[in-house]
């Protein structure tokens, strides 16, 4: 267990008394709902650029992106390069028009305008359950991780958490969330980048991660560039350690999943919507895609340095509860060691690591960057470090309750429960939302406990509720032929089709439950990514098959009906205004040049 | 834009680069603040630092902020 000293607690305070003062100082432009809840659609494209990243960048983010990379090495760049960036350019240039353009207040308003009340309804309920369910994730994993590292009480630090978050939002609303989502960026990168530094420092720098993680490959059995390489290994899914073959990567992760989230997840259109202008909202998600593309090294690296640099090179020695007794073993499962590098084993409750079937150590890779920043960072920058870590739990959350109280306030509570209140009604309904949102974070925190891999439950929770989700917008926003009766059908038969699909399956070596397989095992996949992704192709194929149809068999809206929601009846939009090098397309040009530059140079 | 968000960004990362730098170099040569050789509270510090001045240089030269919007005013379309 780490103690901190003085200049840590210091950090943090200084962090926590920025965030609450931002809050304060917003307080007084919040007069109406629409200022609460759209911050009155006025922020320039930098600012919610950078919150449309951050709100995406929280503990999943971080700490799930770091085990992933212990676990699976570059690989997890799949992620990004291809689970993100070119999604997030199409949200962009196509996608943003329709939602910016119609002055819907949500997503799940947008599909009011577009279809009819059953789909708004539909999207708003399983969407307000998602986000408080990541919500209380993030939650959960910074409980965990301060009762595990610093020995805090998993009750308070949660507690003080959600209460700072609700504190800012309640005051400042979207605006305050913003704010402090740009605050946070700068301190996530600025607070992980010398780990970087520092890491690659003492593994003697790339060459040198290489060659250790070279070993590492080899003695779990796979080729020495399998954690180096990003594609080369994708030809067989047993031939990598991510467990999936490249078809199912690109379908299930590069087309189905990240589409589904990045072009349909309030919680991020939201940022792109409190832009001050159509050019500005289209531009958001191209700014966030610079660093996006760019966060591997902040986020994945660490993960992969955790895995081989030696106990022995850090400031302080490993806390007892998570030593390491070997330096040399590349793999706890290969070798049965007690941990890899500085990732300790998981234990059970009396304290001895965990095995699998095999008899192999479990490694607790969530530690993995944790355990990192605690090797390499002394007393004033750990507490920069720890704050940066609190700073990603607190922008996921504030993103996620910012995102719930807008879809409950507008979309649920407005339309079916007090339809017609006055304007003021609605503001404090949104900050009485807030708190409940909150609330409901913190119960979901408890529930939440039972995961390997933090990134693999999310995207499990996105196979069902965003795969169909990105077909009923693809065919509303790019067919006008598209009926309400299509898309709700298409929706309710792609999430029962990913739950059949996921009830008939199981990840190799993992036990019938939560896991799959409890409708009877059909099919059992690689790994647990592999069984999302293709839960998620076999739920986005169905809702776009099942809409389709049933559009044929019922009627259409008349076209005028449909103008600015559906493409090919709206005017493209003209972006002149702004020098060439701040349109959309330019941008998205230069975004998609250096990501498909990153995959090769990776390859 | 009610309040530009660099000014209480370039504040934070003023003050906190006073504080790592300041605590950097009353430890320097303390045992463990210099992870791989490099005094790395003093050497951030000063990075940290200097993003904040520039933070607060750029709020500072941009125009001040104008009133707050009216209430139910929306953004500007400034495309069709």
């Amino acid at each position: 267990m780490t103690t901190l000293g003085w200049v840590d607690y210091a950090v943090m305070l200084l962090y926590f008394a920025f965030v609450l003062g931002i809050g304060a100082a917003l307080r007084r432009y919040v007069r109406t709902s629409e200022d609460f809840f759209l911050s009155g659609r006025s922020i320039p494209a930098w600012v919610t650029g950078l919150a449309f990243i951050s709100a995406n960048l929280g503990a999943q983010e971080v700490i799930g992106m770091g085990a992933s990379g212990a676990k699976y090495g570059i690989a997890t760049s799949h992620f990004y390069w291809i689970g993100a960036i070119p999604a997030m350019v199409f949200i962009g240039l196509f996608m943003m028009p329709f939602y910016y353009g119609s002055r819907a207040r949500s997503v799940p308003e947008y599909l009011k305008l577009r279809f009819d009340e059953k789909t708004r309804a539909l999207n708003a309920v399983s969407f307000a359950v998602m986000t408080v369910f990541s919500s209380g994730i993030s939650l959960y994993a910074m409980g965990k991780l301060l009762h595990l590292l610093l020995g805090w009480s998993f009750d308070v630090s949660i507690l003080i958490a959600a209460g700072v978050v609700l504190a800012y939002i309640f005051l400042g609303g979207l605006t305050s969330a913003i704010y402090n989502e740009v605050l946070q960026f700068f301190l996530i990168v600025l607070g992980f980048a010398p780990l970087v530094f520092l890491g690659l420092r003492a593994v003697g720098g790339w060459s040198g991660l290489v060659a250790r993680l070279a070993d590492h490959a080899t003695a779990g059995g796979f080729a020495p560039g399998a954690y180096t390489h990003s594609w080369a290994f994708m030809g067989h899914a047993s031939s990598n350690p991510v467990g999936v073959e490249w078809f199912g990567l690109v379908m299930g992760l590069g087309f189905v999943l990240s589409f589904g989230y990045w072009c349909t997840d309030f919680l991020v259109v939201q940022r792109a919507m409190a832009a001050n202008s159509m050019t500005a909202a289209r531009r958001t998600p191209l700014i966030a895609a610079f660093p996006k593309m760019l966060f591997p090294f902040l986020v994945i690296l660490p993960g992969m340095l955790a895995l081989v640099v030696s106990p022995t090179s850090g400031v302080r020695a490993a806390a007892p509860a998570v030593s390491s007794t070997s330096t040399t073993s590349p793999t706890s499962r290969a070798s049965g060691a007690p941990s890899a590098g500085i990732v300790p084993p998981k234990v059970d409750a009396h304290g001895a690591p965990l095995r699998d079937a095999a008899g192999g150590v479990v490694l607790d890779y969530d530690l993995a960057t944790p355990m990192l920043l605690l090797h390499f960072f002394p007393a004033g920058l750990l507490g920069l470090g720890l704050t940066a870590l609190l700073a990603s739990f607190m922008s996921g959350m504030a993103g996620n309750v910012t995102a719930f109280n807008t879809v409950w306030t507008y979309d649920l509570y407005q339309s079916y429960v007090r339809p017609g209140a006055p304007d003021a009604h609605y503001l404090a309904m949104g900050r009485f939302a807030t708190v409940a949102g909150v609330a409901i974070s913190i119960a979901a925190a408890y529930v939440a406990a039972s995961f390997n891999n933090i990134m693999d439950f999310l995207q499990l929770v996105f196979a069902f509720v965003n795969a169909p989700l990105f077909a009923t917008f693809a065919l509303g926003m790019f067919w006008k032929r598209t009926t309400g009766h299509g898309a709700f059908a298409g929706l309710v038969a792609g999430t029962l089709a990913a739950a059949v699909h996921h009830g008939l399956s199981l990840p190799a070596g993992a036990a019938v439950g939560v896991k799959g397989g409890y409708l009877g095992v059909v099919a059992t996949f690689p790994s647990e990514l592999a069984q999302t992704f293709w839960t998620a192709i076999v739920a986005w194929v169905t809702c776009f098959v099942v809409t389709i149809l049933v559009s044929l068999a019922t009627k259409a809206r008349a076209p005028d009906e449909l103008r600015g929601l559906v493409y090919g009846l709206t005017p493209r939009p003209v972006d002149t205004a702004v020098p060439w090098y701040e349109r959309p397309v330019a941008l998205a040009v230069v975004v998609l040049t250096v990501t498909v530059l990153l995959n090769l140079v990776f390859f | 834009m009610r309040l530009d968000v660099r000014l209480p960004i370039g504040g934070f990362f003023t003050l906190l680069g006073v504080l790592l730098t300041g605590y950097g170099w009353a430890t320097r040569g303390t045992p463990g603040m210099a992870p791989t050789g490099v005094p790395i509270d003093l050497v951030w510090g000063a990075a940290l630092l200097a993003f904040g001045v520039a933070m607060l240089g750029l709020a500072r030269r941009s125009s001040p902020p104008g009133p707050p919007l009216r209430s139910g005013e929306r953004g500007r379309q400034d495309s069709p």
